[in-house]
């Protein structure tokens, strides 16, 4: 029988803990695949956040360690000056990265760490209980923003592939959604691209996913990526942001 | 024998940072310590070390995290808001068992509070320097000179035990200038760190750093292991200055800068007639517990002087367990204790007890 596919080597055989129909397994193996077709797990230094993805430190073979929450970038940032032939990359949802982590996001940024980040943007804070997160958009219901969220209470969503590309030290910017086999396939080449960036060293490179929680936004799977595609795309388009690499793959 | 120089507090601290093989320094601007961060932007980019100015104290203490856990001698430094600020950062690396050097060169507080020498971080040294069940090792030197003897030490001990470690001085000590000789010690008697991040190479296991157990029995397993390495360093490693307490009626008990004050003050005192001594913790935590029990069983009372409302003085009724009378006295807000007032409290509580 042909091998469609195979379980990529740098994903240890822990069980994922994500909910059913939640697209941070697929995020995983995209991550986890890139580190091997680039050969580099042997030098890959991993940063776990806190949220969702808190426990990646389980699931990824390299070295990993685990960050408080939203200092990934900080961590990451002595990691990478302590070991500056290794690879460093941090994993990190969007109230970590876009929250309580926003200075160490646009300092890491702006000071061009050679780093790799991988931000997953689902508009809700999963691991606590569906809260809104500040990706959430306007008039998405959340555990705390019952009646929809109410920009002139609650303020507005951040994009921050926009914000994080009018930085100098940015070298690679990228959004890119993980609702359909085509996105899949574009987002599986922006990871692999913001780790060869940094074997490269062009400084700091960053891959938005939109990704989707079908418990927390109280949807099937099926349902939770047509709503990704139908409400979360057309605020947070999709394609580069930055790329000073002049296009190298 | 290494040569003797004249230099200032703050940059010897950062000196023997650098001859203790700190290579890493993560910080952000804060008076009194500025010139510790100014001395390694000067010198690290010469030795092939990394300068980093954060841009907040939050970061700093997180990049020591990161630094730490790639195995490298790091070190962080701030004054008493910014420490406040590394509380967090301070907590995940004693939970996840790593070995950094913390400076506080400690100003007056509450809040902003003010710019001048204060020892009222005793507490959070001590006690809280993060959430939960934890300890670092706390270095209070008197002179510059010891200050950058107990660099070399205490990068050792954080290493031995894996935790952080603090020197804990004040404005005074950072800013003044003393002559200092530097230990040519071997800077990389440093030991192995099997645990340490830094890329497997495919030869080993994956490393994790990491603070998080879900499962209660674990993560009390954990703190309770990390119990048992504190109750070691309890054993072995407090350190304290005994200066004439053998037939000493009153004992004065001071740290870091004020036990210069409280040592001539005792001096006064003995030239007056009245049996004064001294116990100088130089570890605050491990508390030298027993030197304060040994002196209790000779001495009629003991007095604690702080540059604060009275923090250390809670060790000192602690290791004194009731046995005699405990005193305090001190200044605070930035005011610095004069060895004629801590004479007029020994005299004070000598006249009264007679």
């Amino acid at each position: 029988m042909a091998v469609v596919f195979e379980k990529p080597k740098t994903l240890t055989d822990a069980t994922l803990h994500y909910c059913p129909g939640c697209t941070h397994g697929i995020i995983h193996t995209l991550v986890a695949q890139a580190i091997e077709e680039l050969g580099i797990e042997g030098k890959t230094v991993g940063v776990a956040p806190v949220g969702c993805a808190v426990m990646a430190y389980n699931y990824f073979t390299c070295d990993m360690v685990e960050a408080p929450h939203g200092r990934a970038p900080a961590v990451a940032t002595g990691l990478k000056r302590a070991l500056p032939d290794n690879i460093i990359f941090t994993y990190q949802g969007d109230g970590d990265l876009a929250a309580i982590g926003t200075a160490e996001t646009v300092h890491s940024a702006t000071r061009g760490e050679n780093i790799t980040v991988i931000f997953v943007n689902n508009a809700i804070y999963g691991m606590t209980g569906g809260q809104m997160a500040p990706t959430s958009l306007p008039g998405q219901v959340t555990q705390t923003t019952p009646y929809g969220r109410d920009t002139s209470v609650a303020g507005y969503p951040v994009r921050v592939c926009e914000m994080l590309s009018t930085l100098d030290g940015v070298a690679y910017a990228e959004r890119v959604s993980v609702d359909s086999v085509p996105n899949i396939r574009k987002a599986r080449a922006a990871i692999k691209k913001a780790f060869q960036n940094q074997i490269n060293k062009k400084g700091f490179s960053i891959v938005e996913v939109l990704s989707s929680c079908p418990t927390n936004w109280g949807l099937t799977p099926a349902e939770a990526l047509d709503w990704l595609r139908d409400n979360m795309i057309p605020y947070y388009p999709l394609g580069v942001y930055k790329d000073t690499t002049g296009g190298e793959k | 024998m290494a040569e003797r120089v004249l230099m200032k507090g703050n940059e010897a601290l950062a000196e023997a940072a650098i001859k203790s093989g700190c290579r890493h320094f993560f910080g952000y601007p804060i008076t009194p310590q500025t010139e510790v961060a100014a001395y390694m932007a000067k010198r690290m980019p010469k030795i092939g070390g990394t300068y980093l100015q954060a841009e907040s104290e939050v970061a700093a203490i997180n990049m020591v995290l990161g630094a730490a856990s790639a195995g490298v001698r790091v070190m962080t430094s701030s004054s008493s808001p910014g420490i406040s600020l590394k509380t967090e950062g301070i907590s995940y690396i004693a939970g996840s068992d790593l070995p950094c050097l913390i400076i506080n060169v400690q100003r007056g507080g509450p809040g902003l509070g003010g710019i001048q020498p204060s020892q009222a971080d005793y507490w959070q040294a001590t006690r809280a320097t993060g959430h939960g069940d934890f300890h670092i090792l706390v270095f209070a030197p008197a002179t510059i000179q010891e200050m950058v003897d107990l660099v070399y030490t205490a990068y050792d001990k954080a290493d031995e035990y894996r935790m952080p470690a603090m020197i804990l001085a004040d404005g005074m000590l950072g800013q003044m200038m003393e002559p200092v000789e530097f230990p040519e010690k071997e800077a990389n008697h440093q030991i192995e760190k099997p645990w340490a991040t830094t890329g497997h190479q495919n030869k080993r296991p994956h490393n994790i750093v990491n603070s998080l157990y879900l499962d209660p029995n674990e993560l009390e397993q954990k703190v309770v292991e990390r119990f048992k390495r504190y109750e070691i360093i309890k054993e072995k490693e407090p350190m304290a200055e005994e200066y004439l307490v053998d037939d000493a009626d009153i004992v004065l008990v001071s740290f870091g800068a004020t036990a210069r004050i409280v040592k001539s003050a005792v001096n006064s005192a003995r030239s007056m007639g009245i049996k004064a001594g001294m116990i100088r913790p130089i570890t605050l935590w491990p508390f030298p517990e027993k030197v304060m029990q040994k002196v209790a069983k000779t001495a009629s009372c003991f007095l604690s002087v702080e540059m604060s409302m009275g923090q250390m003085v809670d060790d000192v009724r602690l290791a004194v367990n009731g046995e005699k009378p405990v005193y305090f006295f001190g200044r605070t807000g930035g005011i610095i204790p004069s060895p004629a007032e801590v004479l007029g409290e020994i005299q004070r509580i000598m006249g009264g007890a007679k």
